[in-house]
């Protein structure tokens, strides 16, 4: 607190992250380094680290404990769903049964049957759609689809790329899974309270230049590890100008240059975007947004003018080793891949059809939507008498209905566009070190949608601008 | 229990990101289930590129590493958030990564699961040390000795305590904090 002129308290200035971890630790105030218990108001698992988050949850508070709000678990299967691999198989299994024995209702299962049983069929191939009617795909993509992001709220997940939500003025963060046990538990998590780093965009992005483009800049500019600890927290007229699909792509990345959480300000957008979403799906519709005070305190600060951005690519092998697409034009490449919770909405695919429409890919490209609905959305879309998923496909594009997290994160053996040897894939993914794709001796290039499906057209690195006017 | 700890190093580089640590195709191991526990264990590290690490962490068909220090530069950890990471080399018998910086989630993983101690090193000790040699970490005076020399380590504060009781939940039972 500080002293206003006429003698009266006014609340020393907070930024968004700290405001949101404020109000949720019951303080009127805290400050970076501030160790704060938080209520946590949605947590969300996977196939991959939710059987171990269960598994926490059962020897810790014993095996018929309940987890503490069954509203506020959020529980998607994603990561390795359309493979052989027994395994994984069995590890969506363990959600089912654990939803059905805590009568959970936000469990988005491959399949309709509630005690039935998984298994990929591969005999049907890997492109077509083997999901029930509640399937919705990449977990991040899901949460804000169905209702599950709100402002001014605190997400946690078992998943390092849920600072995504950070994109509707929320504090969300990735947590293992004994953090994620014990908030099962107790509905809490002490957590620290991070510094935070102040991006200031301003002017519009230049033809051919996507969102995808300023977070990877961003990451070259700060390093791969220049946000650790750190809140990225986004401000300024360029923001305003974003969807809020290209503020997802960029809050999806915190995590790339270390950060504890990315977060935007709360604008007509969010909450048009938020209040059709909740009403939807008849998910809680009460939230406070933090509002942007002024004098706040930052680590960092800087203003980036938007419309001075080019085509960037973060090279192998992190994604903090920026070059611009046009300095790469050298790199041939073996294939190309568009997906993941970054690179994989409908928006990222449209980006992508529109530079590959009525052209052929040179090289093997993969896609695959994030969610179902972006499947279904690119069936809608006509564009002339051809829909976007026709237009894809006739231009060569290897895609696929059966929405998930696929081949961003390597995954078994059989994953649908995995790297099984060594390499060179052009990326619309978030995350290049050794390895990722599969094969630890491919090399990863992460790019904007434009970018992939411009060096999809020519075999090597290309700035799209070449293709678009 | 011991407050030193005697082992050949291994030593690696910046940015040894979770999919180094633990590919993803083995995240379909639960680290709850024992069998699956030991299994992690095996392939600790097994992302690492062989070029770069000729000498294997775990050997074929083994469960354990030789080597109960890591040694690594900048970031350590970084990528996922998967907890399998810290438990696959705790599985692997690590006592402590000793590095320039540990990327956030590791290091809270670390501490959550009580798996290894994450040692900051002011002195870049990657640079210094090389797989194989011998050094002494000893807990109480935060220091690691190699070849002849003394390295002091950031204390590891109320860190120290959560991992040794093995973990936060295991410390918050001691403690008082939650019931037993």
């Amino acid at each position: 607190m500080r002293k206003h002129p006429e003698g009266c308290m006014i609340p020393s200035p907070m930024t968004l992250t700290e405001k949101v971890l404020a109000r949720a630790s019951g303080k009127t105030h805290v400050q970076p380094g501030d160790n704060v218990w938080v209520n946590v108001d949605v947590l969300m698992t996977h196939d991959v680290c939710g059987p171990g988050t269960i598994g926490v949850f059962k020897r810790e508070f014993g095996k018929d404990a309940k987890v503490w709000d069954r509203n506020r678990v959020v529980i998607i299967p994603d990561h390795y769903i359309f493979t052989a691999d027994s395994m994984s198989n069995r590890n969506v299994d363990i959600l089912r049964d654990f939803v059905r024995e805590q009568e959970l209702p936000y469990f988005y299962d491959v399949i309709d049957d509630p005690s039935g049983h998984w298994k990929f069929d591969a005999s049907q191939g890997q492109l077509s759609k083997q999901y029930g009617s509640r399937y919705t795909g990449v977990c991040h993509t899901t949460l804000p689809w169905k209702g599950h992001t709100r402002p001014g709220e605190v997400l946690f997940g078992t998943d390092s790329h849920t600072c995504m939500a950070g994109a509707f003025n929320q504090f969300a963060t990735g947590i293992g899974n004994t953090d994620a046990g014990f908030i099962l538990g107790t509905g809490k998590l002490l957590i620290k309270v991070p510094e935070s780093m102040r991006f200031y965009l301003e002017g519009n992005l230049p033809p051919g230049v996507m969102a995808k483009d300023v977070i990877l800049h961003v990451i070259g500019e700060i390093g791969f590890d220049g946000a650790t600890y750190r809140a990225m927290q986004w401000e300024g007229p360029g923001v305003h100008g974003m969807s809020m699909d290209d503020r997802m792509t960029i809050a999806n990345m915190a995590i790339e240059a270390g950060g504890k959480n990315g977060i935007f300000p709360c604008d007509q957008k969010t909450l048009d975007y938020v209040r059709e979403r909740v009403e939807e799906n008849g998910t809680k519709s009460a939230f406070e947004p933090a509002e942007i005070d002024r004098e706040q305190s930052f680590i960092y600060d800087k203003v980036f003018d938007l419309s001075k951005l080019e085509p960037t690519v973060a090279c192998h092998p992190d994604p903090g080793n920026r070059k611009t697409a046009k300095e790469l034009e050298h790199v041939t490449l073996d294939r190309a891949y568009i997906g993941s919770c970054t690179g994989g909405k409908t928006s990222d695919f449209l980006a992508f059809a529109e530079v590959v429409r009525g052209k052929t890919v040179k090289i093997d490209t993969f896609g695959v939507p994030a969610t179902t609905k972006v499947v279904q959305e690119l069936k809608d879309t006509l564009w002339g008498d051809q829909s976007v998923w026709q237009v894809l496909e006739s231009a060569g594009v290897r895609l696929t209905e059966n929405a998930s997290c696929a081949a961003c994160l390597g995954g078994p053996v059989d994953t649908f566009g995995r790297l099984n040897k060594p390499m060179k894939c052009i990326s619309a993914t978030n995350r290049n070190f050794p390895g990722r794709m599969g094969n630890k001796d491919s090399e990863v290039y992460l790019a904007s949608p434009y970018t992939v499906a411009a060096s999809a057209l020519t075999g090597h690195i290309t700035d799209p601008r070449t293709f678009i006017s | 229990m011991a407050h030193t700890v005697t082992s050949p190093v291994y030593v690696v580089q910046d940015n040894i990101d979770t999919d180094q640590i633990i590919p993803a195709q083995y995240l379909t191991l639960v680290p709850t289930i024992p069998d699956e526990y030991d299994k992690l264990g095996s392939y600790a590290l097994i992302g690492l590129p062989d070029a770069l690490y000729p000498t294997r962490f775990v050997e074929e068909g083994q469960f354990k590493s030789p080597y109960k220090i890591v040694i690594g530069g900048r970031n350590f950890g970084c990528g996922s958030s998967r907890e399998h990471a810290p438990i696959a080399l705790g599985a692997a018998g690590v006592e402590a990564v000793v590095a320039d910086s540990f990327a956030r989630i590791f290091f809270r993983n670390c501490v959550a699961t009580g798996e290894c101690y994450p040692y900051d090193s002011p002195v870049r000790l990657c640079d210094v040390l090389k797989t194989g040699d011998i050094a002494t970490l000893d807990f109480d005076h935060d220091t690691l000795t190699a070849n002849g020399v003394t390295y002091s380590l950031k204390p590891l504060g109320e860190v120290r305590p959560v991992i040794e009781a093995g973990g936060i939940f295991n410390f918050a039972r001691q403690s008082g904090m939650i019931p037993s």
